[in-house]
């Protein structure tokens, strides 16, 4: 993006990472089993990536990002962010949920932008109110920023739950399937929305998805995840595709060759299954 | 597609042809919002309604008193209005009832204050929940009045047994209530407060609390009630120990010199700043609050 402002920082080479996840292994437990998420996995996010984490359930994408902010300590490995360990959760790292229940309740869409900011001590009064407002409006919800969270559509929160983490400004935006639990015609306009606003703020965002069509769509560079448990498949760079391209014969191609990854592991999988039992 | 795959059965329905239509305009059926009826606005008033129901109910009593023509048993209901009035204005009603509520009061915020301590141990450490847990499923059972005479034996006739009682009424039912509302918090709402670097005391007030608040509401409100019973009923045991009798201990007096129109008017009395602090005092609260924020009807 900005090669002389990151050769600047500390005089690092231009490509080095501003997420860097090496070898990492992530387990929880449940109530009778500890669960291996992902096992040594690795990839490098650059600045400006829009980087997405690609796999069928069970893969262990929505783990790793939760590792990445914070929430969960990997048993292995390491989690790097612009020179910093990840050890905690913190308002570096926004994250953006699947879930409509994200946004609090108890505060208008504005005061929901504000209270990050504000809680975190990221900025001050002032500050956090232009960020709000600007960020409002770069999703289209000017017009309900005094309007509570039960009001809104569930595309509307979502949109307001990228506002919020966009105000922020975090060194990278975490997105956990943002978009999953919408309507298929609201997902199509909210990725298009989602480009336009990295067209325009050039953020950096690691986006978790199980559905091959929209990384493709969304995402720069793909991390194709395999399950149980997650490892690392494929990277795939998709800037030749074209900036918010949805068909074409390099998507179509790209596609196949994506779900033949994901399938023909599937069915060795389970041919491995059949064998032993 | 060469061939249907499918041979046209005898029972398929018959083929009809697509069609669009544009819009009309629905002015026919006139304007898409009418305003309603005056009477219609009238009825759909909650305070209206309600004061009707009162009405009715007066008048049934008024009828049923002067049938049974008992003053002792039923006194008419316009003898009670006429008693209350008088205790009111003359009587010891007024004293009564500020005494009782202040001992209240100092209950009620006691209960609160402990039950608030309990819950935030509970949520902080698994000591502390199940602590919580084990002794609310020891006491809340326990009828607060049970506990009267060994307050009496700890605390002597005073306005301090009356609060002790009191405590033990709101404190098991409001940790409970907010405990159980702060364990509903959604995961999704806990992460998000900690993605924003909430820690300890600033994360229970600014996520836990107002999320969990239409349970603490509730427990509150159960709290109150529990509270004001058990006050009422621990006057009329006690008596008058200390300088002043509460509202309990009024009704006591007057069934005693068989004045049932003044037991009446003492009863009303409960009844009114019952009716009072939930319809005045706890809406307010839930309308400002958690039906503002949609979490609740």
């Amino acid at each position: 993006m900005d090669a002389r402002n990151a050769d600047s920082i500390g005089g690092r080479a231009p490509a080095s990472p501003l997420l860097a996840v090496d070898g990492v292994t992530l387990q929880y437990k449940t109530r009778e089993h500890l669960v291996t998420a992902t096992w040594r996995v690795g990839f490098e996010v650059l600045k400006g990536d829009r980087f997405v984490l690609l796999g069928p359930s069970g893969c262990g994408k929505s783990t790793l990002l939760k590792g990445v902010g914070g929430f969960l300590q990997p048993v292995e490995g390491s989690i790097v962010l612009a020179g910093r360990k990840v050890d905690r959760p913190g308002p570096d790292r926004m994250m953006v949920f699947q879930e409509f229940d994200q946004l609090l309740p108890w505060k208008t869409v504005r005061q929901n932008v504000l209270f990050p900011m504000l809680a975190s001590g990221r900025c001050g009064r002032a500050e956090a109110e232009e960020r709000a407002r600007s960020y409002i409006e770069k999703v289209n919800l000017a017009k309900f920023a005094h309007v509570y969270p039960h009001m809104l559509s569930g595309g509307m929160k979502q949109r307001v739950a990228i506002a919020r983490a966009m105000a922020m400004e975090p060194d990278i935006l975490l997105m956990d399937e943002p978009f999953a639990a919408l309507d298929a015609l609201t997902r199509r306009k909210m990725q298009d929305e989602l480009l336009r606003l990295w067209d325009d703020v050039r953020f950096t965002m690691l986006f978790v998805t199980h559905s091959i069509e929209e990384a493709l769509i969304v995402g720069s560079r793909i991390l194709v995840l395999t399950p149980h448990p997650g490892q690392v498949r494929a990277e795939i760079d998709t800037t030749h595709l074209g900036f918010g391209s949805r068909e074409g014969e390099a998507f179509q191609a790209l596609h196949r060759r994506i779900h033949d990854m994901l399938f023909s592991q599937r069915v060795e999988e389970e041919e491995r299954l059949v064998q032993h039992g | 597609m060469a061939e249907p795959r499918h041979a046209p059965r005898a029972d398929a329905p018959a083929a009809r042809s697509d069609f669009e239509v544009a819009p009309k305009d629905a002015g026919v059926i006139g304007d898409v919002a009418r305003p309603l009826g005056t009477w219609e606005r009238i009825a759909n008033l909650t305070w209206f309604r309600r004061l009707v129901i009162l009405a009715a109910l007066a008048l049934l009593w008024e009828i049923n008193a002067r049938w049974m023509n008992s003053p002792l048993l039923l006194p008419s209901f316009g003898e009670v209005m006429r008693a209350w009035f008088e205790s009111l204005t003359r009587g010891a009603l007024v004293d009564r009832t500020l005494t009782s509520i202040g001992v209240l009061l100092q209950g009620y915020a006691a209960g609160l204050f402990l039950a608030a301590v309990l819950t935030t141990l509970a949520v902080s450490t698994r000591v502390g929940a199940d602590l919580l847990s084990t002794l609310t499923a020891m006491f809340n059972p326990l009828p607060a009045i049970a506990l009267l005479p060994l307050a009496l034996l700890w605390f002597g006739l005073g306005p301090r047994s009356l609060v002790f009682v009191i405590i033990h009424s709101v404190l098991w039912a409001v940790a409970l209530n907010t405990h159980t509302g702060f364990m509903a918090v959604s995961e999704t709402l806990r992460m998000a407060g900690q993605n924003y670097g909430l820690r300890g005391v600033r994360y229970v007030m600014k996520i836990l609390i107002p999320a969990a608040f239409p349970s603490i509401l509730a427990g509150m409100k159960i709290g109150w009630a529990f509270a004001w019973r058990t006050l009422i009923a621990a006057e009329m045991v006690f008596g008058v120990s200390s300088r002043a009798g509460g509202l309990g201990w009024f009704i006591y007096e007057h069934r005693q010199q068989m004045d049932t129109a003044f037991v009446f008017a003492g009863l009303l009395t409960v009844i009114v700043i019952g009716l009072l602090v939930e319809s005045v005092i706890f809406r307010t609260i839930e309308t400002r609050t958690v039906r503002r924020w949609g979490m609740q009807r």
